[in-house]
């Protein structure tokens, strides 16, 4: 029982001491932890990867950076087993391997952190890491064995997690350490790391750094893919940049600059940080007072929040998501009843605990709604664009004769809002959910942005979408407030309400605990708040 | 007194035995279900084994080989829907209706085309057949009261199929909680992804789990047609399967209480069986269709308002495609 742990644990110490045996060498003689050579992969007539080279040196993070859709993921599965290249090399400590599937990817010490967590969330954490790499057909000997590596594992790395927790219960940043503990109880070397930061808030990215130091301490490889500038500077040594399936640099983290590494991956010049002039706030739109909201299952989600939006500013609501910001968005949507306060628009009561309105008659005082999530609310995905691109405006009588939709007409507009808000490929008639994320939320914002509402509720207006379609969009936002709209912006990402919002409120636990103009507001400050501090003053 | 207590004695000992097949149906499902296959063609499956076992008992007088034959036309069943549901990806209900009226109408008129009496086949000789067990003393300690009444009636005089089900409840339990292969079954039902990134196969893991669902559906079945009763009946099975699957809710999935489902499920035909007839003071005889309803009215009040918030294997019905 305690015989595999020791014997993994001795493995680990040779494979430490045999590091710097090779190190007094060049530093070209290390053989690298993982090579890919002349990596080629069509998918009809998409070539995803196009003659990939790179090599992921020992005891090094190593980035991987590329918008949505340059081949990064396909890259990885490649490498993990999902998929076979048409052509090129996988090696792996200077010998060339077969990878047919995800067990020998594993057998070859390289562990994989998916973006969606693969989790059982009824399992308990020991389940969860031994599934899969069980000891014998009895569990209980598996289980011990586990437990007394996890205890290891917890010692070396710092990674604290309770093995008899259920999983489906841990936070979601304690749900990734899980994920990080099965492929290093598999024995990974290489560990490659999926858009790991996409969930979490900016504590449990602290975290998660400090986990993958400790790892590199102990001579682990990893390889990071994201679209994230700030990530690549602040954790990788070495960083390979990919546009449209293809390699177009590998550089050192430190020779290289953000605005650089966005030039590469959009392949033109971006504009990082968001040009505006100061806010011309006029009279208020959007009042909200005492608002308190509960969501479906009854609970208590918003709590007392009174604040006002005025023409031609961004306000901007901060928080870790959770806090109430989604239930806040959606009651001024229309999309959940008030529980007590009121909604004033332009001075006029529009929503009380007595009077409640439908989201459509929202849209037609003047309240546009661009949903948090897209694909739940904003969008059909199996809708053609031209049909998910009028949702919510379908009765407009422009769309209709008398009896029948006039398609015609809905053709006509889409491809003008297409071609107006940038949506590639500009075709009506392609289904939703072949766009990417960008040119899908474009498809949304088109249709929220066309009627020039006086107020706008923005949801997360970026989420998953490209650095150069993120640009675009921050613009627009930018250009109806400059038209003298009033524009409320609930986000998760500290940067885009740092950049885009006049005024900036922090949203905890349903309550508004800080306000900050966006010349005060810095990301130490903002952070206290989202973790629920209060400011100075606030009640 | 005494009475009473035979009374009761025997409408448990009626209640094990009608609930043999529901526990090898219902086991059959948590397989199946665990596993993320829905299969609402136990029914199916129990009926095609049933007239298996009785055509193959009939022609070779042999119980056992009767046995082999329903397991086998029932493994067959599972497979096929197996083959639509894990490897073409189909609809899982829509498989498993499809193969409830194929055998629901095939084995009747195979038995008619083959025995000539009307979808029937001829009544089984004793060799056929899965007689009752006597266990050493039943008869004489018949006449001690209670333990005795209990042993002989209640423990004593049932057929091996009867004592092999019982049996297979607390090996089944330990087969999904204690073993690797139970741990993978729970898994792949949950969250196939997380399957198939460890290195296991999907599909091989829903193929054996499908496998094991057509064994205890084919000794249900068995069960049915020559341990229970003496021939096959056409519908036979006459929504058992469909019982079992809503004790397989009822139990949520987990061994236990889905077993004390299946005797609540056999405790309520048994004792509808020995109330009709019955002169119940104040009210009459009750009408023989209200009574044998009584199983089934029990089934639709309990699943509606009693089993609370039952939360199925979250892959259960959903088609495994890697995607990514």
């Amino acid at each position: 029982m305690t015989g595999a742990p020791q014997e993994q644990g001795t493995a680990h110490a040779a494979s430490k001491a045999a590091a710097p045996a090779r190190a007094p060498g060049h530093a070209g003689a290390i053989a690298p932890a993982l090579e890919l050579r002349n990596i080629d992969k069509w998918f009809g007539s998409v070539h995803a990867n196009d003659q990939i080279s790179l090599k992921v040196e020992p005891g090094t993070i190593h980035g991987i950076i590329g918008e949505n859709g340059a081949g990064k993921s396909t890259l990885m599965s490649i490498v993990y087993g999902y998929y076979q290249a048409d052509s090129g090399e996988i090696l792996v400590g200077d010998k060339p391997v077969t990878i047919r599937g995800p067990e020998q990817a594993i057998a070859q010490g390289i562990g994989m952190v998916h973006q969606h967590f693969m989790k059982v969330d009824t399992f308990t954490v020991l389940e969860n890491v031994v599934l899969g790499a069980e000891t014998g057909m009895l569990l209980a000997p598996s289980l011990a064995t586990a437990r007394a590596e996890l205890v290891r594992l917890e010692r070396d790395y710092s990674l604290e997690v309770d093995p008899d927790a259920i999983v489906g219960e841990l936070p979601v940043g304690v749900q990734q350490r899980v994920e990080i503990l099965k492929a290093l109880f598999r024995g990974a070397d290489t560990l490659i790391l999926d858009e790991p930061t996409g969930v979490l808030t900016p504590q449990e990215v602290a975290d998660l750094f400090r986990i993958l130091r400790a790892l590199r301490e102990q001579g682990k490889s990893i390889v990071l893919i994201t679209h994230k500038l700030r990530e690549i500077m602040a954790l990788t040594d070495n960083v390979t940049v990919m546009r449209q399936g293809a390699v177009v640099a590998n550089v050192k983290t430190a020779e290289t600059t953000r605005e650089d590494l966005a030039s590469l991956m959009v392949g033109r010049t971006v504009l990082l940080r968001v040009d505006k002039t100061p806010a011309q706030p006029g009279e208020t739109f959007l009042g909200v007072e005492n608002l308190s909201v509960r969501d479906g299952n009854g609970v208590a989600r918003v709590k007392g929040v009174t604040l006002d939006v005025r023409a031609g500013e961004i306000v901007g609501i901060a928080g870790v998501a959770g806090n109430g910001q989604s239930e806040l968005l959606g009651a001024l949507a229309g999309i959940l009843p008030i529980e007590d306060g009121r909604v004033l628009f332009k001075g006029e009561e529009i929503l009380s605990r007595k009077q409640t309105k439908t989201a459509r008659q929202m849209r037609r005082i003047g309240l546009g709604h661009v949903p948090e999530d897209r694909h739940r609310m904003g969008l059909i995905t199996s809708f053609e664009a031209s049909e998910s691109g009028i949702l919510g405006y379908h009765r407009d009588t422009k769309y209709n004769s008398r009896i029948l939709m006039d398609r015609g007409a809905v053709l006509e507009e889409t491809a003008r809002q297409m071609k107006e808000y940038d949506v590639r490929p500009p075709i009506p008639r392609l289904r939703t959910s072949s766009f990417s994320g960008g040119n899908q939320q474009k498809i949304v914002l088109g249709r929220e942005m066309e009627r020039h509402p006086d107020v706008l509720l923005v949801g997360q207006p970026t989420r998953g979408v490209d650095i150069g379609a993120i640009e675009y969009i921050h613009k627009r936002l930018i250009a109806e407030r400059d038209a003298g709209k009033a524009i409320l912006l609930v986000s998760v990402e500290l940067d885009e309400i740092m950049s885009l919002a006049d005024r900036i409120i922090v949203m905890f636990d349903g309550e508004i605990v800080g306000e900050l103009t966006q010349a005060d507001a810095t990301e130490q400050a903002l952070g206290l708040m989202m973790a629920g501090e209060r400011q100075d003053g606030m009640a | 007194m005494g009475d009473t207590v035979l009374w009761f004695i025997l409408v448990f000992d009626a209640t094990l035995r009608v609930s043999t097949p529901l526990v090898l149906a219902a086991f059959a499902g948590m397989f199946a279900e665990r596993s993320g296959i829905v299969d609402i063609g136990l029914e199916g499956k129990m009926l095609g084994a049933a007239f298996g076992a009785a055509t193959v008992a009939l022609v070779t007088d042999s119980a056992w080989l009767g046995l082999l034959a329903g397991i086998g036309v029932s493994v067959t069943l599972a497979m096929i829907h197996a083959f639509a549901c894990v490897t073409h990806r189909g609809n899982q209900v829509v498989s498993g209706m499809a193969l409830n009226i194929m055998v629901a109408g095939l084995a009747p008129a195979l038995s008619l085309a083959w025995f000539g009496q009307g979808g029937q086949t001829p009544m089984i000789e004793e060799g056929g057949r899965f007689r009752p067990i006597h266990f050493p003393f039943a008869d004489r300690l018949s006449d001690v009261p209670f333990v005795g009444e209990v042993y002989s009636e209640l423990i004593s005089g049932h057929n091996i199929i009867v004592y092999v089900a019982m049996g297979m409840v607390p090996l089944a339990g330990w087969f999904i909680y204690r073993t690797r292969f139970g741990l993978r079954l729970r898994a792949v039902g949950e969250s196939p992804e997380a399957v198939d990134t460890a290195g296991i196969s999907v599909a091989g893991m829903r193929y054996r789990a499908m496998i094991i669902c057509g064994i205890l559906c084919g000794v249900a079945g068995t069960y049915l047609a020559i341990a229970m009763n003496t021939l096959f009946i056409r519908d036979m099975s006459a929504g058992m399967g469909y019982l079992a699957l809503a004790a397989l809710i009822f139990g949520k999935w987990k061994p236990l209480p889905t077993l004390l489902a299946c005797f609540l499920f056999a405790f309520a035909d048994a004792v509808q069986a020995r109330l009709q007839g019955v002169d119940v003071p104040g009210v009459g005889i009750i009408p023989v269709q209200a009574i044998q309803a009584l199983p089934y009215v029990l089934t639709v009040l309990l699943l509606a308002g009693f089993v609370g918030k039952a939360v199925p294997p979250k892959a259960s019905g959903i088609p495994y495609v890697k995607d990514r």
